[in-house]
């Protein structure tokens, strides 16, 4: 769609500063800024109860309003009671005797996520009343629901589940039938729908519609037999569908991926970045068991929102993959242990002559991997370089840079410029028999440009990677990566935000995470001594390399810092 | 245009008055006993009796006692009177014509006699009657334009243009004390106001003529009686807010009332009168149609715009109001039909003439369907105040066949049922409201004792549940789950708990829906509850274990102190 | 893209298009929409008309619909399926709209439905097995003034009552007994 409209994560013009205007909670006063950016357009737009109360750290239960989508107000579980600032015949604020603000009291609740606040606003989130309303919206909610929680995917993070525990019944006293709907709808290759389990937030529509610009679920037919739906025979198929599942606040649009695989509350979630492309989205892996189950995207405004696309969050079967290279081999796939293997290659490098090694590194690793690499490269005179890999960009999230960290390559002076433009050069001058010493990590360079014939005439060839490939069957030296999950390490983003990630599980058999043996084979060769932790080894190139200047792992916090580019 | 066009239309259409006007009723109700074929057999007769050079035959809008039609009435006028109106000289009234009746009735100019049943014009349902918004019903042509501009038709647009500003002209709405129409009742000078304020080179002016409660066809009736007066309102509204694209919301169930204004438009445009610098003024102003499709929650003003846009009729949360974010984002009106039509009447006539009729809050008059089990179904308009029991006793002669009015229902889906008892209540937005019901938009349906009331509430609320649109929780699954309670009472399957629910259940659905459907829904089964009590319990059976501890007595005593008070909570109990 | 309105895998679309090319009626609608500018808030007006011309809205003509206004199909769908004045499936040769407003309602017209159900052996809402006969309910149609009213092919008929009504639909319904 044309019209797609792209998350505001450019850089904004400083905004004016805007009026504050102070509000009661619960008795709690607290000062909110009178309008607050439209998520979507960024326009400002009244500040509402619900963000009040959010800045007054009240929690109002919610089913349909979520802070990055357009309202809807169609819930009702946020109603509250609320009054305001009277006012008199003379336009003036009535005051009490003892000189405060006399409150008018609203004779009808008002929905929270739509209600503009007022100055002087009080707004009751804890009255009888309240609570009377949520436990009746929550049992109409129930009404129709199938309550097949023990096999429902959402159980555990489902919010029907949650707000029962606060404002359910023990009992339904409703006992008529319940309308049913279509179950197991196939609502696009990657999304099954639920319609007895929908509660008709409209949360998914309003995300496809407004942030996505694909009109392609609704809402037919009217009443209580209203279902959502896409239009008969028409898939549910662009690239952001499963983040319809994310915000589908009950089980009604599960993952197919996803589904069955795995009770919720067993994954353990480890703050990660997606590294499809180079937006750098952030993300929570589910993990348990040293298996990845699935990606999740983490709110990060400054990058991707609350949003993913589905080709990145699909993207993680590769991790668990049978053949993952876990073993560590020395010359003619020899056995051999990572301090001997360090060692020999060591000797080999420090025999090289000057300028008689290239080094060819992935886009794709972390910047302090990089910049180890870079440091090995200046001792050895090497030439470096590293490898694009364009695709197609869209107007939401999806870079045309798959590599999730060329910037990173770029300011660690690992890439040429233009990044790939030394590969041929180097296939000449192995050529030629200049280069003699090859190091390449995490590529396949036969495909690109260097044949299996071109690397047979090599002295030396040091691979690390982490799934087989035609080069890695030639490599005299064979080193085990890691994937991201199974380490940790920062990614400089496209637009220059440097953002680290955790990890989630342990890498298997013999492979370590590359910045660990990296140190220790600088060590080896230069005599140069590092840091043996990841937050020692960001700070130290913070301080060498000057695009990461003052910045700190600690510093970098889980949403990232930018750096001017 | 010019005002000097207008006055020659209309002195053309005075020297064109014959000595004899035979009116035949042409809207839907008396066309559906083929008033149409009445027109056409008079048009006959007349020619063959070779009068056409004495006597008109004219169709014309609602002649207002639908039972009785299709309806014929025979005015005879000195010259230069055009109206029956103006020369004060109604003729006889023919109830009941067919086509055969035809000769006979021509006949009478000529001293014949004549075997057609005769209406009184005197009788209390015309006499008591005072004529705004129906002012030229039953009397002009509504499908020629000039018919409506001999009857001072589009006069009040020019003075409006010429002479006032809008801002004199809204301080003249506001003076004039005129409420919305549609059923809440909002000073329509004050809205108009809050419109002319917002800032925005884009307005609108909409016309909900989505007249969506069972049981009311006043709209349907101005509309086809008198379009133009509804064009003319729009118009004078859009000048004083600063509109200059009208859209009139039209329930697709109206065909004739649709075609009608199609053509009203046309003519409109046609002689200047809609459309770039109107009156040679700078102001330019059009209108088109938008067609329902079926769907009472486009009643409600966010819907109403939404299907405009050509959307699902579901409503919006407001604030933000239509009139500072309506239709396609920009700064809307809207008001019903019979509130336009009230607005030329109130430029010619003053803001003084039409505060100084009615009560002190509810100013002027108001349009009444009634029907139902009453001996005159048809429309009325009378003063605001006017007590219920003239207007069902006095003006609708009461039950058909000796029979006893039970109740009468107002505001229809929405509203509430008023017992016997009370008929002596003023009819005005107030009283109507402290009874538990509303004024609404006028349908009155009048019930008698056959009528069962807890059937009546069991058929709104089904009315409700299949016309809820389904996007708040508490409409969408609460009326259903009324209907159901409803149901059970009904087939006597019902215990004293279930009564209690379904009250619960009435005031959470009203505390906690999105839109005015939803919110009022519970109304006719409160209102029910609150004068016809008996009857429910009559249908509950007999608790095996006793009242619970918390049970509603059966008395109406556990109804009192819970009279719609949110601040002290949605009751859960009896107690 | 992210996705298209009628991306490469919407194979129905093109067949609708050559299917509509033969049949005079699209030709018809398209001018109609002409008409208003394929503007996208006229789809109403433009349903009106395809109901109309077709008798009910088949999801094709939908999609054909959408496509003409740039309109998303579950939007069409959606619009289609909400009011209760357009219909996805054919009605039958004849129609009998028995009006349910309240005035028609006091007087009466829950036992014309009746009858008529019984008679025609079919539901509100339905139709009759040899497509002779839609059955409707409508939500008062403003004849208040002669309830209580029924519709029958579009005709208003006053003051009906069950033997009326029955005697209306004779010609209608059970040919052969």
């Amino acid at each position: 769609m044309s019209n797609a409209p792209s998350l505001p994560t450019e850089t904004k013009p400083a905004p004016a500063p805007v009026e504050k205007i102070k509000v009661r909670v619960d008795g709690k006063e607290v000062e909110v800024p009178k309008t607050t950016p439209d998520p979507l357009s960024g326009r400002p737009l009244p500040t509402t109860m619900i963000q009040a109360c959010n800045a007054a750290r009240v929690d109002v239960p919610h089913y349909c309003y979520h802070p990055k989508l357009p309202v809807a107000g169609n819930c009702r579980m946020c109603l509250v009671e609320f009054g305001t600032a009277a006012v008199g015949q003379d336009r003036k604020p009535v005051l009490n005797p003892d000189g405060t603000s006399k409150i008018s009291k609203s004779p009808r609740p008002a929905i929270a996520c739509a209600t503009p606040v007022s100055p002087g606003m009080e707004i009751y989130t804890n009255t009888p009343a309240v609570k009377q309303m949520r436990e009746g919206v929550l049992e109409f909610l129930l009404i129709n629901h199938p309550l097949d929680c023990p096999i429902c995917d959402q159980a555990g993070e489902c919010k029907l589940q949650e707000y029962s525990v606060e404002y359910g019944k023990s009992e339904s006293r409703f006992v008529e039938p319940k309308v049913h709907k279509p179950k197991h709808v196939d609502l696009g290759p990657r999304i099954v729908l639920d319609d007895e389990r929908c509660i008709l937030c409209t949360r998914c529509i309003r995300f496809t519609k407004d942030v996505v610009g694909d009109d392609a679920l609704g809402i037919v037919n009217r009443g209580s037999y209203n279902t959502l739906t896409a239009y008969p025979g028409k898939q549910f198929d662009n690239n952001y569908t499963l983040n319809t599942v994310d915000i589908c606040p009950v089980g009604a649009l599960t993952s197919k991926d996803f589904r069955f695989q795995m009770r919720v509350w067993f994954l353990k979630e480890t703050k990660s970045l997606c590294t499809s492309c180079a937006t750098g989205c952030n993300i929570i892996i589910g993990s348990r068991e040293e298996k990845v189950y699935r990606y999740e995207p983490r709110e990060n405004d400054a990058v991707n929102s609350s949003w993913m696309c589905d080709s990145g969050r699909l993207n993680y079967k590769w991790i668990g993959r049978a053949d993952r290279l876990a073993k560590l081999q020395g010359p003619g796939s020899s056995a051999i242990g990572w301090s001997a293997a360090l060692k020999e290659i060591s000797e080999k490098l420090k025999q090289a002559a000057k300028g008689s090694t290239a080094l060819i590194a992935s886009a794709r690793q972390t910047n302090e991997e990089l910049y180890l690499l870079g440091k090995l490269a200046v001792k050895l005179g090497a030439m470096t370089d590293s490898v694009p890999r364009p695709g197609e960009a869209d107007k939401l999230l999806l870079n045309a840079d798959r590599n999730p960290n060329s910037l990173g390559a770029r300011l660690t002076g690992i890439s040429a410029d233009p990044m790939g433009s030394n590969l041929p050069k180097i296939a000449e001058a192995i050529k030629s028999g200049r280069i003699k010493t090859l190091i390449v990590f995490g590529e396949d360079v036969t495909e690109l440009g260097m044949s299996p014939d071109l690397l047979g005439m090599l002295q030396t060839l040091i691979v690390s990677d982490i799934l087989p490939n035609a080069t890695t069957r030639l490599a005299h030296y064979l080193l085990p990566g890691c994937a991201h999950a199974e380490k940790r390490g920062t990614f400089t983003q496209t637009k220059g935000r440097v953002q680290r990630f955790m990890k989630a599980v342990e890498p298997p058999g013999d492979a370590r995470p590359e910045w660990e043996f990296l140190h220790e084979l600088i060590l080896n060769t230069t005599g140069q001594d590092g840091y043996a932790s990841i937050e020692g080894l960001f700070n130290q190139m913070a301080g060498e390399v000057p695009a990461f200047k003052d910045l700190s792992w600690a510093g970098l916090g889980d949403s990232g810092v930018s750096i001017p580019i | 245009m010019v005002i000097d066009d207008l006055t020659e239309i209309a002195d053309k259409e005075r020297a064109a008055r014959k000595r004899y006007t035979i009116r035949c009723c042409m809207a839907a109700g008396c066309m559906s006993s083929n008033s149409k074929g009445v027109k056409e057999a008079l048009e006959d007769a007349v020619n063959q009796a070779g009068l056409q050079q004495m006597v008109e035959v004219r169709g014309v809008g609602c002649m207002k006692l639908c039972c009785q039609g299709p309806l014929v009435q025979i005015d005879s006028a000195t010259a230069g009177a055009t109206f029956a109106l103006e020369s004060n000289e109604v003729g006889p009234l023919y109830q009941k014509v067919t086509p055969e009746d035809a000769n006979s009735l021509v006949s009478t100019l000529k001293g014949g006699q004549t075997p057609v049943q005769r209406g009184d014009p005197r009788h209390p349902f015309f006499s008591a009657q005072l004529s705004i918004v129906l002012a030229n019903s039953g009397f002009i042509d509504p499908e020629r334009i000039e018919s409506y501009i001999t009857a001072e038709g589009y006069q009040a647009l020019h003075d409006v243009l010429r002479e006032l500003t809008p801002k004199d002209l809204i301080e003249r709405i506001i003076k004039s004390g005129l409420r919305g129409r549609g059923g809440a009742g909002y000073p329509t000078g004050l809205k108009w106001a809050t419109v002319g304020k917002a800032a925005s080179q884009q307005k609108y002016v909409i016309c909900n003529a989505d007249e969506g409660d069972p049981g009311a066809f006043m709209d349907r009736s101005v509309l086809e009686s008198d379009p133009h007066s509804v064009l003319e309102g729009m118009a004078i509204a859009a000048y004083a807010v600063g509109a200059n694209q009208g859209f009139i919301y039209v329930r697709a169930e109206y065909p004739l009332a649709i075609a009608r204004l199609h053509a009203a438009i046309k003519q409109a445009k046609k002689y200047g009168l809609l459309g770039s610098g109107i009156f040679e003024s700078p102001f330019n102003f059009n209108i088109d149609l938008r067609i329902g499709a079926g769907a009472f929650v486009c009643g409600e003003e966010t819907a109403l715009m939404a299907s405009v846009e050509g959307k699902r009729g579901t409503p919006r949360p407001r604030p933000p109001f239509p009139a500072e974010s309506g239709l396609y984002n920009s700064p809307t009106l809207i008001n019903n039909v019979e509130t336009f039509a009230n607005v030329a009447p109130i430029v010619r006539k003053g803001a003084e003439w039409f505060a100084g009729i009615g009560t002190e809050k509810s100013k002027g008059t108001k349009v009444f369907a009634l029907a139902g089990k009453i001996t005159n179904t048809g429309l009325i308009e009378v003063p605001m105040g006017t007590a219920l029991r003239k207007i069902v006793e006095e003006m609708g002669g009461g039950a058909p066949d000796g029979g006893k009015i039970k109740a009468v229902q107002t505001g229809g889906p929405s509203g509430g049922c008023i017992p016997a008892e009370e008929l002596d209540t003023p009819v005005d937005y107030d009283s109507l409201t402290k009874l538990g019901s509303i004024m609404g938009s006028g349908g009155m349906i009048v019930m008698d004792e056959t009528t069962k009331m807890v059937d009546v509430a069991r058929f709104f609320m089904e009315f409700c549940m299949d016309e809820s649109c389904g996007k708040c929780v508490p409409c969408r699954a609460g009326t259903a789950q009324m209907h159901q309670l409803l149901n059970k009472i009904l087939a006597g399957n019902a215990t004293t708990r279930d009564l209690q629910k379904l009250e619960e259940l009435c005031y959470m659905v009203k505390n906690t829906s999105l839109c005015g459907l939803g919110q009022t829904a519970p109304n006719p089964v409160l209102s029910t509850l609150r004068f016809f009590r008996k009857e429910y319990t009559d249908l509950l059976m007999p608790d095996a274990f006793g009242p619970r501890p918390n049970a509603v007595n059966g008395t109406g005593h556990a109804a009192a102190g819970r009279n719609l008070a949110p601040t002290e909570g949605v009751p859960s109990s009896g107690k | 893209m992210i996705a298209t309105l009628f991306n490469a895998k919407h194979d129905r679309l093109p067949k609708i298009l050559e299917h509509a090319s033969g049949d005079k009626r699209f030709k018809i609608l398209e001018a109609h929409m002409k008409k208003h500018q394929f503007r996208q808030d006229a789809l109403i007006e433009v349903l009106h008309k395809a109901q109309e011309l077709f008798g009910y809205l088949e999801d094709d003509l939908l999609l054909f619909i959408a496509c003409k206004l740039k309109l998303p199909a579950s939007r069409v769908y959606g619009v289609a399926t909400f009011y209760h004045f357009f219909t996805l499936k054919p009605n039958g040769r004849h129609t009998c709209v028995v009006c349910l407003g309240t005035a028609c309602y006091v007087k009466g017209a829950a036992k014309i439905l009746a009858a008529v159900e019984e008679r025609t052996k079919v539901k509100a809402g339905e139709t009759t097995p040899d497509n002779e006969l839609s059955l409707l309910t409508a939500r008062c149609i403003g004849a208040c003034g002669i309830a209580p009213a029924v519709v029958y092919d579009g005709t208003v008929t006053p003051r009906q009552t069950p033997e009326t009504a029955l005697d209306h639909l004779k010609g209608w319904i059970g040919h052969g007994d």
